[in-house]
């Protein structure tokens, strides 16, 4: 049965959400504003005219192949990045749960990467990597493997989805270790009484139990990709080789801040906005469906 | 208070403070760090040291895009710097903006500062003035691409290190022996759009781009899949393909390679100097960047990158007589044979140039004038007096990506360089858009 509140009149419910109201407006409806108002102009850098040029930004956009070929590399992007850091999380909180003796030892550590900064994490990985000197490249060398990020596409992306999915493992299995020891241990001694395997357990107990983390994270970890990973691109392949790393926020940033075009950053802005508006709703409408409370 | 006691008051507290107050202030917003940063400082200190009218407090805003979105921003806050650095890649985008800026000319002109353009050589004056010949910013460090050689590999190899490495196809017959030497870096680069398509067109007398690589007009178009460009990418991908040419990233990654000793020869500025001469530890050699033979009028001269100072707008008349005073001073020819003695930039004035010469420097540290004769021994045309395109900074992203394209053998050189000219050109003309 739902809890509800009934409120007498409008004032005091209003005065009760008006922060929440004014924090939405002033860093989220003002500068959205402000991006689609301004997606309508090819200004100059220094602001000194403006020209109204209508949908012309989208247009120009839209019409762009390299544009529409960076939907497909944040698509990839995003749900690699996803699929990895859930994954892993999933398996190392599955096995600290279990563990006894030294959990906490444990637990310290796989939240650590949590704490690099993605600029750092990007260097980090970039020196393992580096084409030359890495130490990584140096055993596959040993192994017969030639690895060129620099120019192989498919590596260079392989190397900024560890890289992201990476720190963000951490978060994850913080996540997902509270939700494995949420569920009562009565339910999975009574299964095991029945006969049911480890794999058994995991599949229909336990994975529909931690649903509801699974799908939070889900959100979360998509706007991440989308968002935040921003600073190991720029750190690790600047978008390159060709345009194989080209999400479409670190194209914001590029044709924004180093080509001073803020006319087509703003357009890009709003397509974004559309397209994160959108896969939310998808989420919330379809997805969360299937979680069980 | 009425307003004769205000006026009085005022006037006494203007007599009063009027010693002290003197001195103007005047910011100076660069991109500097490390090792330049500091001879930067050392410059600022000397200058505010040297007169007390004045005080110059220099500012680090990051690297050269960096730089010039804070100054951007700032100026749309109405909180700009007096002078700002500006990377020779967004000179069209300063130049664009009259109502932001304060062309050097002027400044000169309105504070009666003596200032002559001609006293810069002429490569470099050409970058930063009009076709009218009126200078907008002051050239500051200028360098220009070289061959750099590890001459100890070279000898590894069986190669004479004193070998002639002028042309592009003697440096082919160089590479083909370090390759059956079983070398596995022969060469690499630093910089790719700036050395092997800006500066390639320019040394062999091509246009970059119509409309006099844009100096004449924001209706220009690049020009970059001609006949010698098209030959030495190709060139270049045929080297990459059969392990000769190897590639490190956009910027100057093939740096540590070099230094390293990894690699053999080496395209990158003559910037590069400082580095090179502390980290390696093996015989090196500067020689002339090489050219194609049989490319009528080659070789040319090439042309410059690095970054000049803009004057913004909106500053006071003490103010810009202060920034007139310090300009003068950061040309002059001590500070700047200084400069370039001790960072691989290029001397701006012949008179630095000439006062290096007498110092004995070029005699000690062979091979530093290099880049010297590169530059002057011929007068600039209009292929190579430098290059003037909106959102370039952008469209050398694109050649980046198109290059790789090649050098990974998605792409051939005509194919690569054919969709790097439309694509730069949607770019030049969203740019002209913009600034009409």
């Amino acid at each position: 049965m739902e809890k509800r509140v009934k409120f007498k009149g409008i004032l005091l419910p209003l005065l009760l959400v008006l922060p929440q109201l004014l924090v939405t407006a002033v860093f989220f409806f003002y500068p959205a504003g402000q991006a689609i108002w301004q997606s309508l102009f090819i200004p100059d850098p220094f602001g000194l005219s403006m020209r109204y040029v209508g949908l012309g930004n989208f247009e120009f956009l839209l019409s762009d192949p390299y544009y529409r070929a960076s939907f497909v590399t944040t698509a990839v992007f995003s749900l690699l990045v996803t699929l990895v850091s859930m994954g892993v999380a999933l398996y190392l909180a599955v096995l600290a749960d279990r563990l006894i003796k030294g959990s906490g030892t444990y637990r310290t550590l796989l939240i650590w990467p949590y704490a690099v900064a993605p600029a750092v994490a990007g260097v980090l990985w970039l020196f393992m990597f580096n084409t030359r000197v890495g130490v990584v490249t140096w055993y596959l060398g040993l192994l017969g493997y030639d690895w060129n990020h620099v120019l192989n596409e498919s590596e260079a992306m392989g190397l900024v989805v560890i890289a992201s999915a990476w720190g963000r493992i951490s978060y994850n299995f913080l996540f997902f270790l509270a939700g494995l020891q949420a569920i009562p241990r009565s339910v999975i001694e009574a299964a095991a009484i029945d006969g049911a395997h480890f794999w058994t357990r995991f599949r229909t107990i336990v994975f529909p139990l931690l649903s509801p983390t699974t799908f939070f994270l889900l959100v979360v970890n998509i706007v991440y990709a989308f968002f935040e990973t921003f600073g190991v691109i720029h750190t690790i392949t600047s978008g390159g080789p060709q345009q194989a790393t080209t999400t479409l926020v670190y194209k914001v940033f590029a044709d924004g801040f180093v080509g001073q075009d803020l006319g087509s950053s703003a357009a890009q802005s709003v397509i974004l906005l559309v397209v994160v508006g959108a896969l939310t709703i998808v989420q919330f409408k379809f997805i969360e469906r299937r979680v069980h409370y | 208070m009425n307003i004769r006691a205000l006026a009085w008051s005022t006037t006494a507290v203007a007599l009063v403070s009027g010693p002290l107050a003197a001195q103007t202030e005047i910011e100076f917003w660069h991109a500097f760090t490390g090792r330049l940063g500091e001879l930067v400082a050392e410059q600022v200190e000397t200058f505010n040291s040297s007169q007390s009218d004045y005080v110059v407090n220099a500012a680090h805003k990051g690297n050269y895009s960096e730089t010039l979105n804070a100054g951007i921003a700032a100026f749309r806050a109405g909180e700009q710097p007096d002078v700002l650095m500006v990377f020779e890649v967004g000179t069209a985008t300063m130049m664009s903006a009259a109502g932001a800026t304060k062309p050097v000319y002027q400044l000169m002109e309105d504070a009666g500062a003596e200032f002559d353009p001609d006293a810069f050589i002429g490569a470099v004056k050409g970058y930063y003035t009009t076709t009218d010949g009126e200078m907008l910013s002051m050239p500051f460090n200028s360098s220009t691409p070289v061959l750099w050689v590890n001459r100890d590999a070279l000898e590894e190899a069986g190669i004479d290190a004193d070998t002639d490495l002028s042309t592009w196809n003697k440096v082919d017959t160089v590479l083909d022996q370090l390759a059956e030497a079983g070398h596995d870096c022969p060469l690499t680069t630093a910089w790719q759009s700036w050395i092997h398509l800006e500066n390639l067109s320019a040394y062999h007398n091509v246009p970059f781009a119509s409309q006099e690589n844009g100096f004449a007009g924001l209706d220009t178009e690049l020009m970059i899949d001609g006949e010698v460009q098209t030959k030495h990418v190709a060139q270049m991908g045929e080297w990459a393909e059969e392990g000769k040419f190897v590639y490190a990233g956009r910027r100057n990654e093939g740096g540590a390679n070099f230094r390293a000793g990894e690699c053999a020869l080496f395209t990158e500025s003559s910037a590069g100097y400082a580095g090179i001469k502390s980290e390696a530890e093996f015989d090196f050699d500067v020689r002339p960047l090489p050219y194609w033979e049989g490319v009528e009028g080659a070789p040319q001269n090439t042309i410059i990158g690095g970054a000049s100072l803009w004057v913004m707008a909106g500053q006071s008349d003490e103010e810009y007589e202060g920034v007139a005073a310090f300009l003068n001073f950061l040309s002059s020819p001590e500070i700047q044979a200084k400069w370039h003695q001790d960072t691989g930039y290029l001397p701006i004035t012949s008179a630095a140039g000439d006062l290096t010469r007498e110092q004995g420097f070029y005699e000690e540290n062979p091979g530093t004038d290099v880049a010297v004769k590169q530059m002057t021994t011929n007068e600039p045309t209009s292929n190579s007096k430098g290059l003037r395109l909106g959102s370039f900074d952008q469209i050398r992203g694109i050649i980046d990506e198109e290059l790789e394209a090649v050098w990974a053998g998605d792409k051939s050189a005509e194919e690569a360089l054919s969709s790097a000219t439309e694509r730069g050109n949607q770019l030049l003309r969203r740019f002209e858009q913009a600034n009409r």
